[in-house]
């Protein structure tokens, strides 16, 4: 591996840049039109210009991709998060051309794309699910929601990343529910198989990162909680997971790693599990087959470099550590600072940065793209930057973010500041782990 | 005999501020016809191509400096071919006369064909990439001399 092709944009694409350069790679930005101007494409060795701004006829076309990055002789792709990032087409149309594809293998990233495929291998491998199944004809799903009890959730098997999911609060609603989740997951998924599952009303969420190489290792990297949530997108994330009993750590652990190993999986990803708050049980959501926003906690805790490790594994190297040598430090704590307007239903709030300046502290690390006079385009996510704090516990971690947050100046858009430092002063959160529906009831 | 790009933008002026309707140069490889006011001839298009669904919009401010010349630029990323096939004669040559339909060139993406038009009427005064070159969305392919 010499030069990677990096389709993407934002934070995550300096991340990338980043962390070739560490490894002695050059690397190419795939831009849009509005993001030629953005930092990554400025830190990279090259930047070519894919498409206009809609996702739709840049990011998200991969064709043009492949095709840039077989004209600029690269010889990779690191995809980042989001746009193509899980897209078996995409992976596939590299390989085929020669160009290696930075992630799992297409047939692991089908199965965990098939939310019920992934639920049967993760049954298989052992890991507790929830209690569900196909439901093919209203008369099914009656049954099967007898069996389950109300409330429960109508999940697309397309679906996944808190998409495609209706909640049922008793019998009366099930078949209008769902018939039309199979309409929209017909039109959104271009599958419309639908499957019940038992709803966890009081749930953490708790992931446990993987990373596997081509010669057979599975690792776990430790678990982050990512319970914050708004509208089922995470906004605060830290690990490791709070007060977690030692039992339900391990179990979340050897899970993980054995639904890796089942599905032939290569390279990181994660393994999502909620955890029933009133019993403390752990069922398996699904497998995330990117390196995911949050992360730099991870990062944090391990000292290791997940981006480098994404490009050496692809390249064919075994990993330098067993499990063993992963060891885990103080805790670490990630907020998502967005560009949204908190007066308007927290909706994005493009525009121009006319000034932004982050603090430097001990124990705080920045991700971001960035920096006065950046543009927020309207067609993309409105992540713009990524506080992360690290300290030697959860109360100096929550605090050093916390701090930057009030030091912070940012102007030109809104952004969700003040919802991030009510939660890092919330009695609540301060306490410990908080449920998924949390935050929405705590912002009422 | 070779003309280089400035050679031909100053052919065009002359010819746009002399009172000649029309003119012909033909030298030992190279053949420039030239008319003005009216549409002239076009090159005949519908060639057997096909634009992908989908196809993006032409990105939204071609530059218009100082000469006078207008750009057609690259209405997507891909490889940049002058002609249809290797061997066979380049759609346009410089002092072409073109229709808004005019095939201009073939974008390459992945094998898939994808022929650009003009998009404006006007004489093609520069061709700027190399045939076989990666152009990016948005890039200049031609400097057109607006006219009808």
């Amino acid at each position: 591996m010499r030069r990677v092709f990096i389709p993407n944009r934002g934070e995550i694409a300096v991340r990338i840049v980043n962390a070739c350069h560490s490894l002695g790679l050059e690397c190419v930005i795939g831009a849009s039109e509005p993001d030629l101007q953005g930092m990554a494409a400025h830190l990279a060795d090259r930047a070519v210009c894919i498409g206009p701004g809609p996702a739709s006829e840049s990011y998200l076309r991969d064709d043009l991709v492949v095709h840039a990055a077989l004209s600029t002789r690269c010889d990779a792709i690191h995809p980042g998060y989001g746009f193509l990032a899980e897209s078996p087409a995409l992976a596939d149309r590299a390989r085929e051309h020669g160009v290696t594809f930075v992630g799992p293998p297409t047939r692991a990233m089908k199965l965990a794309g098939d939310k019920l495929a992934a639920r049967a291998e993760a049954a298989h491998a052992g890991a507790p699910v929830l209690p569900g199944g196909e439901v093919a004809t209203a008369h099914e799903a009656r049954t099967l929601a007898g069996e389950i009890g109300y409330p429960l959730l109508v999940k697309a098997a397309g679906g996944g990343g808190g998409r495609g999911i209706k909640r049922v609060s008793g019998e009366d609603e099930l078949d209008d529910l769902l018939s039309l989740a199979r309409s929209e997951a017909a039109a959104a998924f271009g599958d419309s198989r639908l499957y019940l599952e038992k709803l966890i009303e009081a749930a953490r969420h708790v992931e446990v990162q993987i990373a596997a190489d081509e010669h057979g290792a599975v690792l776990h990297l430790g678990e982050r909680d990512c319970s914050v949530q708004r509208r089922f997108q995470k906004v605060v994330e830290e690990a490791p997971a709070p007060d977690l009993p030692d039992a339900t750590r391990a179990r979340l652990r050897e899970s993980a790693v054995a639904v890796a190993e089942r599905i032939g999986y290569r390279n990181l990803g994660t393994a999502e599990f909620i955890i029933d708050a009133r019993t403390g049980e752990p069922y398996f959501l699904e497998v995330n087959c990117r390196i995911q926003v949050e992360h730099p906690v991870t990062e944090a805790i391990t000292y290791l470099d997940l981006v480098a490790m994404q490009l050496q594994i692809a390249a064919g190297r075994r990993m330098a550590i067993g499990q063993d040598d992963v060891s885990y430090h103080g805790h670490a704590v990630e907020c998502r600072l967005n560009a949204e307007d908190p007066s308007h239903g927290y909706r994005p709030s493009p525009g121009t940065l006319n000034l932004f300046s982050v603090p430097e502290r001990p124990g705080l690390r920045i991700d971001t793209h960035c920096q006065a006079g950046t543009t927020v385009p309207p067609y993309y996510d409105s992540l713009l930057a990524k506080l992360i704090g690290h300290g030697s516990d959860r109360e100096h971690a929550i605090d050093t973010v916390l701090e930057a947050l009030e030091d912070l100046d940012v102007d030109g858009v809104e952004t969700n500041r003040t919802l991030l430092i009510g939660v890092m002063g919330h009695p609540d959160f301060r306490a410990g782990p908080v449920t998924t529906d949390w935050l929405e009831r705590a912002l009422r | 005999m070779g003309l280089t790009d400035d050679d031909v933008r100053e052919i065009l002026r002359i010819i746009d501020e002399s009172e000649l309707d029309e003119l012909s140069i033909e030298t030992d490889g190279f053949s420039l016809h030239v008319r003005k006011g009216t549409g002239g001839a076009e090159p005949p298009s519908g060639l057997p191509l096909q634009a992908p669904e989908g196809t993006p919009a032409r990105p939204a401010s071609p530059t218009a400096p100082s000469d006078g010349l207008e750009t057609i630029p690259s209405p997507m990323l891909g490889t940049f071919y002058r002609a249809e096939a290797p061997g066979a004669a380049p759609f346009v040559e410089l002092g072409a006369h073109v229709g808004p339909d005019t095939t201009v060139c073939i974008i390459e993406v992945m094998k898939m064909m994808n022929s650009v038009p003009a998009g404006m009427s006007g004489v093609i005064a520069e061709i700027v990439p190399e045939s076989g070159q990666l152009v990016e969305y948005g890039e200049p392919l031609f400097r057109v001399k607006p006219g009808r």
